[in-house]
């Protein structure tokens, strides 16, 4: 029957947020998407799967049948009453959506934070040490000899980021392939490493180590050991001799090294290693964003509040201060007494202690999907996708932004994110009167 | 005689199967079959006496789960385990952040034994296990 | 208390509105909705400012609020917030200040300082999305944000082969895209360069793979600017900024295109001309240039000038000059974060400490204020400091006493470098600026500057923006009693936009949304649809993201406002 093509849509998965999507609508379903990589149309071939039909109100031990006020009543209520709630998630859904949240988070005195957290968040407290050296991902694309794919596997994570941007992509001064060296360093023989030029194969938890080695070498002193991290002298010579006599080298960085012992300290040593190659020669990094808007929760929190993520509205201004103000810790410790969560899932993601503790007080979530969240929660809003169902900015990996369009209209009775939360925060400030 | 234990430095992730996976929903059995599982290196199966495709237990500092040994696509050492990211590695993962928010999820000590006669617990179950007082 | 009304009565303040030629007479301004009226009737809200002085709403022509690098330079520095935080209310958000404001924050501290409308100086036209984004934001100002094509490819390219005509188009594609007001020029060239960690040292130095040179940008965008018949100048942060004897380098610049003066408006705008105004061949031999650049000036009206004064203390130093901010890190040791932008510009930001001891701080100092006070002509400079790169902007109170009293120069000369001190001019320097120039320099002249009829004056048709500052100038001397006027310019008794009494003091009273201005030059249909079509092609190859979702809609603006211009093509 009807058929309609939409053409420069932007994939809200990755931080790569590919924006050449070309979809094919059939009868109000995707009937075809070009350029999606597999991930891409995992999303978009299945997004109606396991979704929340209508909003759910905790009755007993079920959760049954609401309608929207009532939902956002009893979450107004719910955050009204709570002394020191968690606003959690925001990195799959709209920068528009995300200023609700801090807003909604200023009101009610809680804490605004994202998964950043559980992700590049040690980065970001790296680079607040140290400082960054980066650029949009034109930059690596058009100037890149040498490419370091470091705890990163864009093969298996970012399935279109080589391609597009990095190491297989054809740009004005890197015509081919043969013009890029590129190097995987990792635990294991990943897939991206079968494709690089040469592997370094680093002993889990010695990234550090390893980092902090080449640093030394690259600034002319002699290393005491035969090997470091595994690695041996040569190579970590070699590696040093490649980044300094390169023309313009970028290392992009994966949870491998956010998430390992050392976490922060490992991004600042791979920040510092950086920051000295540009004595040398011109040198950059990137951390490998995982979903297609947690940039932009880092941004919107900034600009709003000053801080990035786990900030503290408590006190009427805000605080931040990681592994106190963040998410986890907070669970941990078991201080919070209610919980917003918008499109995350933090009961399948945070470690089973802290799952236990969000499970426990009232927690509000707002997702398109069922998930081991929402089915924990006291209430459950259904919501549309950003990108597909409703519109919304979204930010890229390297702070590019993107308008992600709609072009599929949600299931009825479901809205977006910002209208959920613009109800919540007017029933909120109501209460609070 | 076979040892009936390993120690294993445990490595958790992303894998392509579980990342498109989790976009199409968390209750499925296709989820379940390919994110509660661990790989290991062949090595270490025979050492604890197993086949791919039968329930080991894995025990951190944190917890232990039962999940399916595997042998995935992407080559790994010998004394090194991956899981993919979702609700069975949260039993192992460490909590602890050292003040940056990010809890421990790779490079965790771990013990891995042969669990053929238990079983992996479904998604049911563990929403149970957290919802339980 | 609620007011129906929308007409408001200022009674028998002391009036500056240079632009209509008032220079501290008692009059009343009467208000009826957004704009300043002829009379209003009997039943409107009265506001004495008896004994106070009245003036247009601040106008700042060039600041750093809003954008990416502004916020990365927040993500950067938690440790700049933590000392400076601001308390929500019921009217106010909660947020952070000091050098680098969150963006509620922003707008309610220049309310209290009496500005209305603030320009965002550089917005990297690929992420100028971000840009619009934190300036809807930011309450209360009207703003608008220049973009950056001073190292841009297709603007390079288009210049080498001549091509004068198109490269207009382009940029009035670009202002449009973008939704610019101004051309934007940072280091021309010179970021191209530093894509490859290279420098431009000169204004004949060719631009790696451009064969392109500083001199030629610069003149070819203002051909293109004249062409387009923008409202303003190109707005130029010259090459070599930070390094000694770089005031050849802007002497030159402003020569490059003195032949293209039609005797009509200024055709070419320095920013923060301070930090472009070193002489010398090194740190130790540091002195100030201001005397051979305000005399140039003084000789050429084709230039206009901010100062970009620094006051002592810590801030943060943030441009588009990528290579700048590299050098900056190297000679303070702090850390450093910098960020390339694909076939456009680039940017970079700095932690730094000016102080007083410090010989090359103080000689800075000096280079700012002998800029102010030898350039004669107030409508042709205006007092910035190149928020936060010389000083925040809440620091303007204390430059405007710098340069309404000698007094108060003499009281910061004595704390600052001896030997820095000696080598100034400054010391001996007279001159103490009027309430007349002073309103000149930080409304009038800057909003004329940009072209903005309706700010800047308190005439009837313009906008309803009014600043009341608890000083008496009739009673008391500027000069003499500088801590006192510093306190009134640093909390405005009232400050009202667009007819809305906002702030009273430190208290803000009412928020409302304010505009952001672009500018379109319509171009001929002919020469619009050719661009289009190169456009297509150069752009698949050379940017990451595709031609339709570079591209901002109008509406993407919580408030917009064209300025629409018709260009000579």
């Amino acid at each position: 029957m009807s058929s309609k093509i939409f053409q420069d849509i932007i994939c809200t998965v990755c931080g790569c947020c590919c924006d050449n999507l070309e979809i094919e609508i059939k009868d109000g379903n995707i009937s075809r998407a070009k350029n999606a990589c597999a991930m891409s149309l995992g999303k978009l071939m299945n997004f109606n799967k396991e979704r929340n039909e209508f909003p759910m109100v905790r009755n007993g031990d079920k959760l049954s049948k609401a309608s929207l006020s009532e939902a956002i009543d009893k979450a107004a209520n719910i955050l009204a009453d709570s002394k020191y709630p968690i606003l959690y998630g925001w990195s799959l859904t709209s920068c528009e959506a995300i200023e609700l949240g801090v807003e909604l988070a200023d009101c009610i005195g809680g804490v605004m934070d994202n998964t950043t957290g559980t992700c590049h968040g040690p980065g970001i407290i790296g680079i607040q040490d140290v400082g960054e050296s980066t650029c949009t991902l034109g930059e690596v694309k058009h100037r890149a000899d040498l490419i370091i794919y470091w705890g990163a596997n864009p093969v298996h994570a970012h399935p279109n980021h080589m391609m597009r941007y990095s190491a297989l992509s054809k740009g004005r001064f890197r015509a081919t392939r043969k013009d890029r060296n590129v190097i995987t360093v990792d635990v294991r023989m990943t897939d991206t490493a079968k494709i690089s030029d040469s592997f370094i194969q680093i002993e889990p938890n010695k990234d550090y180590e390893l980092l902090s080695a080449i640093t030394a070498t690259v600034k002319d002193l002699e290393l005491e050991q035969d090997k470091v991290a595994g690695v041996p002298l040569e190579e970590i010579e070699n590696l040093a001799d490649i980044m300094v006599n390169c023309e313009f080298g970028i290392i992009f960085f994966g949870l491998g090294i956010t998430m390992s012992l050392g976490k922060s300290r490992n991004i600042d040593m791979a920040l510092s290693l950086v920051r000295e190659l540009n004595k040398r020669t011109k040198f950059l990094i990137m951390p490998m964003r995982g979903h297609f808007n947690v940039t932009g929760a880092n941004q919107v929190t900034a600009w709003q509040t000053g801080y990035p993520f786990a900030v503290d509205l408590s006190k009427g201004f805000p605080l931040y201060n990681p592994g106190d103000t963040s998410a986890v810790d907070i669970l941990m410790r078991d201080e919070c007494d209610a919980a917003l969560v918008v499109a995350s899932d933090p009961i399948s993601n945070f470690p089973n202690q802290a799952a236990r503790n969000l499970a426990k007080i009232p927690l509000i979530t707002i997702d398109p999907h069922v998930t081991l969240t929402t089915l924990c929660s006291e209430v459950v809003i259904p919501s549309a996708h950003v990108g597909i169902e409703t519109e919304g900015s979204i930010y890229r990996m390297d702070g590019v932004v993107l308008e992600a369009r709609k072009f599929i209209e949600p299931p009825n009775g479901i809205v977006s994110d910002v209208e959920i939360l613009q109800n919540l925060l007017n029933r909120v400030k109501k209460i609070s009167k | 005689m076979k040892s009936k234990s390993l120690k294993v430095n445990l490595v958790t992730g992303r894998s392509l199967v579980q990342g498109r996976l989790k976009e199409q929903g968390k209750l499925s059995e296709d989820y379940l079959n390919n994110v509660a599982c661990c790989e290991l290196n062949q090595d270490d199966l025979n050492a604890l006496g197993i086949a791919k495709g039968q329930n080991v237990k894995i025990s951190t500092d944190s917890g232990s789960v039962v999940v399916k040994a595997s042998i995935g696509t992407q080559a790994l050492e010998k004394g090194m385990a991956f899981m993919p990211y979702g609700p069975w590695a949260e039993f192992l993962v460490d909590p602890k952040t050292h003040s940056t928010g990010m809890p421990t999820y790779k490079g965790i000590n771990a013990t891995i034994s042969p669990a053929m006669k238990e079983k992996v617990l479904t998604i049911e179950e563990i929403i149970e296990i957290i919802r339980s007082k | 208390m609620r007011f129906l009304t929308s007409e408001l009565l200022i009674k028998n303040g002391i009036i500056f509105d240079p632009i209509n030629n008032v220079d501290g007479e008692k009059m009343d301004i009467s208000i009826k909705d957004d704009k300043i009226v002829d009379k209003v009737s009997k039943g409107a809200r009265v506001l004495d400012a008896s004994g106070k002085i009245v003036m247009p709403g601040g106008v700042d022509i060039h600041s750093h609020i809003a954008g990416s690098k502004v916020n990365s330079g927040r993500i950067l520095r938690p440790e700049d917030h933590e000392k400076d935080v601001e308390y929500k209310t019921k009217i106010k958000r909660s947020g952070v200040g000091h050098s680098i404001p969150s963006t509620f924050t922003t707008g309610y501290r220049y309310s209290t300082l009496g500005y209305t409308t603030v320009i965002e100086a550089a917005a990297p036209p690929l992420k100028a999305r971000h840009t619009h984004e934190e300036l809807n934001e930011i309450p209360i100002l009207d703003k608008a944000c220049y973009t950056l094509l001073g190292n841009n490819w297709f603007i390079m390219e288009l210049l080498k082969e001549n091509k004068l005509e198109e490269c207009a188009a382009y940029v009035s594609w670009m202002l449009e895209a973008t939704r610019g007001y101004a051309i934007k020029i940072v280091d021309p060239g010179g970021v191209e360069a530093w894509g490859w960690g290279n420098f431009i040292t000169n204004l004949e130095d060719e631009v790696p793979n451009f064969s392109i040179t500083p001199r030629e940008i610069v003149v070819g965008l203002c051909k293109a600017n004249k062409m387009l018949n923008l409202p303003h100048a190109i707005h130029v942060h010259t090459n070599n900024l930070g390094v000694p004897g770089n005031y050849q380098t802007t002497i030159e610049t402003m020569d490059s295109v003195s032949n293209l003066y039609s005797g009509d408006k200024p055709i070419i705008h320095i920013t923060h001309t301070q930090f472009t105004g070193f002489k010398g061949s090194s740190w130790l031999n540091l002195s100030s240039g201001a005397p051979e650049i305000a005399d140039y000036v003084n000789k050429h009206k084709h230039v206009t000038l901010d100062l970009g004064q620094i006051a002592f203390g810590d801030t943060t130093t943030m441009t588009a000059d990528g290579p700048f901010q590299f050098f900056l890190h190297k000679l303070s040791g702090n850390k450093w974060v910098n960020c390339d932008v694909e076939a456009e510009t680039g940017s970079g930001i700095v932690p730094f400490t000016y102080r007083r001891s410090n010989y090359v701080n103080a000689i800075q100092w000096g280079i700012g204020l002998e800029l102010a006070l030898l350039v004669k002509d107030p409508w042709r400079i205006f007092m910035t400091t190149d928020h936060p790169n010389g000083a925040p902007f809440t620091k303007y109170p204390l430059v405007i006493s710098w340069l309404v009293s000698k007094k108060a120069r003499e009281k910061a000369l004595a704390k600052i470098n001896s030997s820095a001190k000696r080598r100034l001019d400054i010391p001996g320097m007279d001159r103490e600026y009027t309430l007349s120039e002073l309103a000149i320099i930080t409304r009038a002249a800057t909003a004329k500057a940009l072209g903005l009829k309706n700010k800047g004056h308190l005439g009837i048709g313009a906008d309803a923006d009014v600043a009341i500052y608890d000083f008496n100038p009739s009673s008391m001397d500027p000069s003499k009693h500088y801590p006192k006027l510093k306190r009134a310019f640093g909390n405005a008794h009232y400050t009202i936009k667009g007819g809305k009494i906002i702030s009273k003091k430190k208290e803000i009273l009412d928020c409302v949304d304010g505009r952001t201005y672009w500018a379109k030059s319509r171009i001929s249909k002919d020469l619009e649809s050719s661009i289009l079509e190169n456009l297509k092609d150069m752009f698949e190859d050379s940017y990451t993201v595709r031609m339709s979702n570079y591209v901002i809609r109008e509406d993407y603006l919580k408030i917009p406002e064209k300025i629409e211009v018709t260009a000579e093509v």
